[in-house]
């Protein structure tokens, strides 16, 4: 089977998929050889400090566990079950109530079978960013298939 | 306790242990749901995060309340979330005056056998 990458991953809107990813509204947003992004509108009930608004970071990890998920099939241009490690984030700055959460995730290498990732979140400028991922994500069984760099 | 509305939307309420610490559950439910069968990696995130925030809130009340800010969060995932509840538990390591650090832990049948731990840093604004 030939793997489309710009195909599969454009025509992810994960609201009709349903699952935890369509709860949160998450849906493609653009991508490259290099990155994947993912865009999360701003909703209510994903609030964590009510007194200002600013959403709970459980979605923003969602995402990013999504967007750097995908960076790897991106990156091997297949896909390939695989399970997340470990993902930590570092919250930069609170995202702005009302503000489309973008994640941009990118592949940094693929071993056997374990591949690494990371990836930015903001709201609007990618130079003002919101959070900064570090995840790491393992082949049960079996391994990645190799890549040519 | 007051808990987010993000709480709500992963379904998750409210416990306390035997010693009168929060516990929360999270049904598994559709809105929690990653591949077919597991619970989605951000929801456990997520419910570790608000166990965290419920101790937090917790062990703050005893201490004339305080705002609290996420610095970061590392989170391990041991084993796949299966159809069953989740509970999840913060344990507070150090709460100081500026900084806590928090543990929280996901467990579904046997709290030896976490399904996901993650370790919390969080800025705290005293009241």
């Amino acid at each position: 089977m030939t793997f489309n990458p710009a195909k599969m991953m454009d025509q992810i809107d994960l609201r009709r998929f349903g699952g935890h990813g369509g709860r949160l509204g998450i849906r493609f947003h653009a991508r490259d050889a290099e990155w994947v992004e993912l865009a999360m509108p701003y909703a209510e009930d994903m609030i964590g400090d009510e007194d200002s608004g600013v959403i709970a970071s459980g979605p923003i990890i969602a995402m990013m566990d999504i967007a750097t998920s995908l960076a790897v099939w991106n990156r091997i241009a297949t896909f390939v079950p695989h399970a997340t490690v470990d993902l930590r984030i570092d919250y930069l700055r609170p995202a702005r109530p009302g503000r489309t959460v973008i994640g941009r995730a990118e592949c940094l290498r693929v071993a056997r079978s374990i591949s690494f990732t990371r990836g930015i979140a903001h709201d609007g400028d990618i130079d003002d960013p919101v959070a900064h991922v570090a995840a790491t994500f393992m082949v049960p069984s079996g391994s990645y298939p190799k890549v040519t760099p | 306790m007051r808990l987010p509305p993000y709480a709500t939307l992963l379904g998750a309420q409210l416990e306390y242990a035997a010693d009168g610490t929060p516990v929360m559950r999270m049904p598994f439910a559709e809105a929690v749901l990653g591949r077919p069968g597991f619970l989605q990696g951000g929801a456990i995130s997520g419910l570790l995060e608000v166990a965290a925030i419920a101790a937090l809130r917790h062990a703050l009340a005893e201490e004339g309340g305080g705002r609290i800010k996420p610095i970061n969060v590392t989170v391990d995932f041991m084993r796949g979330g299966r159809d069953h509840d989740t509970l999840a538990a913060g344990i507070i390591t150090r709460l100081g005056n500026r900084v806590a650090n928090v543990e929280a832990v996901a467990w579904q049948d046997d709290r030896a056998r976490p399904i996901a731990s993650a370790r919390m840093n969080y800025l705290i604004e005293r009241a």
